[in-house]
């Protein structure tokens, strides 16, 4: 029976919508009821499998943007306007609606919360935000004192997601700082002209080039940004990236 | 144009043959002989399938393809998987 048999270690599960939190015009996050979730690394996606009335079926990744807690994830689905996924994600979907999904997935791009006491910059893209914020809040709920600088590249502060929860963070926090790209339009305050990340912001962001990196975006902003960490002689081993394409995260 | 992904988005579909994340492992190319982390591995969802290339060499590592019934996984392209054992 094709989608019931299993094979290797993961199963498809039944989530249960409990809650919906508007983020941004275009940013929703989705809180999940996942009974028999095992709990997850910060940085693993699940994969969602939606089904029509019809029998069509079609798989996405979408990262988890929550701190490991107990059967509850929460995903924050970026709405892509001809998408084939993410508009009913975004607008259709509604509380008590079950979907099926897979996970924890991925070992790879995940920070490693216990085991690793290495000072970290986390670089965001747009909606590459969102497996970056479950590291910032599993580092918060681990009280970890572990310093973190995320760098956030967003067109215009209002697109930017949970940006009151990061400044929260910046304020009490000694050892988390958060620090905004705009592309298209910065705040009036603003001393820098909008536009794509440069050279300055990177070198300005380093902790040595022995720190940990995480890099997430779409793929023009994860090469720049491997580019510009190349530039300034960071040990590629430490640099860990997840893109998203044609048919990643943001479909 | 196509666009190539991280190793990640292999994560999930592996999941359905391997009880361990191969993406944690660490595989060799068969080409060039070097030795990369799967998760670094540079990813194509376009083709029919996904491919997965070497980072170092661009050498087509896994393929992966899948009907309603059938998986088809192809790992000529690499010599060698390291993993690490739960």
């Amino acid at each position: 029976m094709a989608g019931t048999a299993v094979l290797g270690g993961l199963r498809w599960l039944v989530a249960t919508v409990t809650e919906l939190r508007d983020e941004t015009t275009t940013a929703r996050t989705i809180v999940l009821d996942v009974p028999g979730w095992p709990g997850h690394q910060a940085g693993q996606h699940v994969d969602l499998r939606l089904t029509a009335e019809d029998g069509y079926s079609t798989e996405r990744s979408y990262s988890i943007a929550s701190a490991s807690h107990g059967e509850h994830i929460e995903l924050t689905v970026q709405v892509v306007p001809d998408g084939e996924v993410s508009p009913y994600l975004g607008r259709v979907l509604a509380v008590g609606y079950q979907i099926e999904l897979r996970g924890p997935v991925g070992g790879w791009f995940v920070w490693p919360a216990t085991s690793s006491p290495n000072p970290t910059v986390l670089y965001a893209g747009g909606s590459g935000i969102v497996p970056l914020m479950a590291m910032v809040r599993a580092r918060a709920l681990l009280g970890s004192a572990v310093p973190f600088r995320l760098v956030y590249s967003a067109r215009r502060p209002e697109d930017v997601i949970y940006g009151d929860e990061l400044a929260g963070y910046a304020a009490t926090d000694p050892g988390f700082t958060v620090s905004y790209v705009y592309t298209r339009e910065g705040p009036a305050d603003s001393s820098r002209r909008p536009g794509r990340i440069d050279e300055p912001t990177v070198s300005h962001a380093e902790f040595g080039r022995d720190s940990d990196v995480f890099v997430c975006g779409p793929n023009p902003f994860v090469e720049t940004v491997t580019r510009l960490l190349g530039k300034a002689k960071h040990d590629p081993r430490r640099i860990r990236t997840e893109r998203f394409g044609s048919q990643g995260g943001t479909s | 144009m196509t666009t190539s992904l991280d190793g990640s988005a292999l994560a999930g579909p592996l999941s359905e043959v391997f009880a361990v994340d191969i993406t944690r492992g660490i595989g060799r190319c068969a080409n060039c002989g070097d030795s990369n982390p799967i998760g670094r591995v540079d990813v194509y969802l376009d083709a029919p399938g996904s491919v997965g290339r070497c980072p170092s060499c661009e050498h087509v590592l896994i393929r992966l393809t899948r009907s309603p019934d059938r998986l088809w996984l192809d790992m000529q392209g690499l010599i060698s998987l390291e993993l690490p054992i739960p």
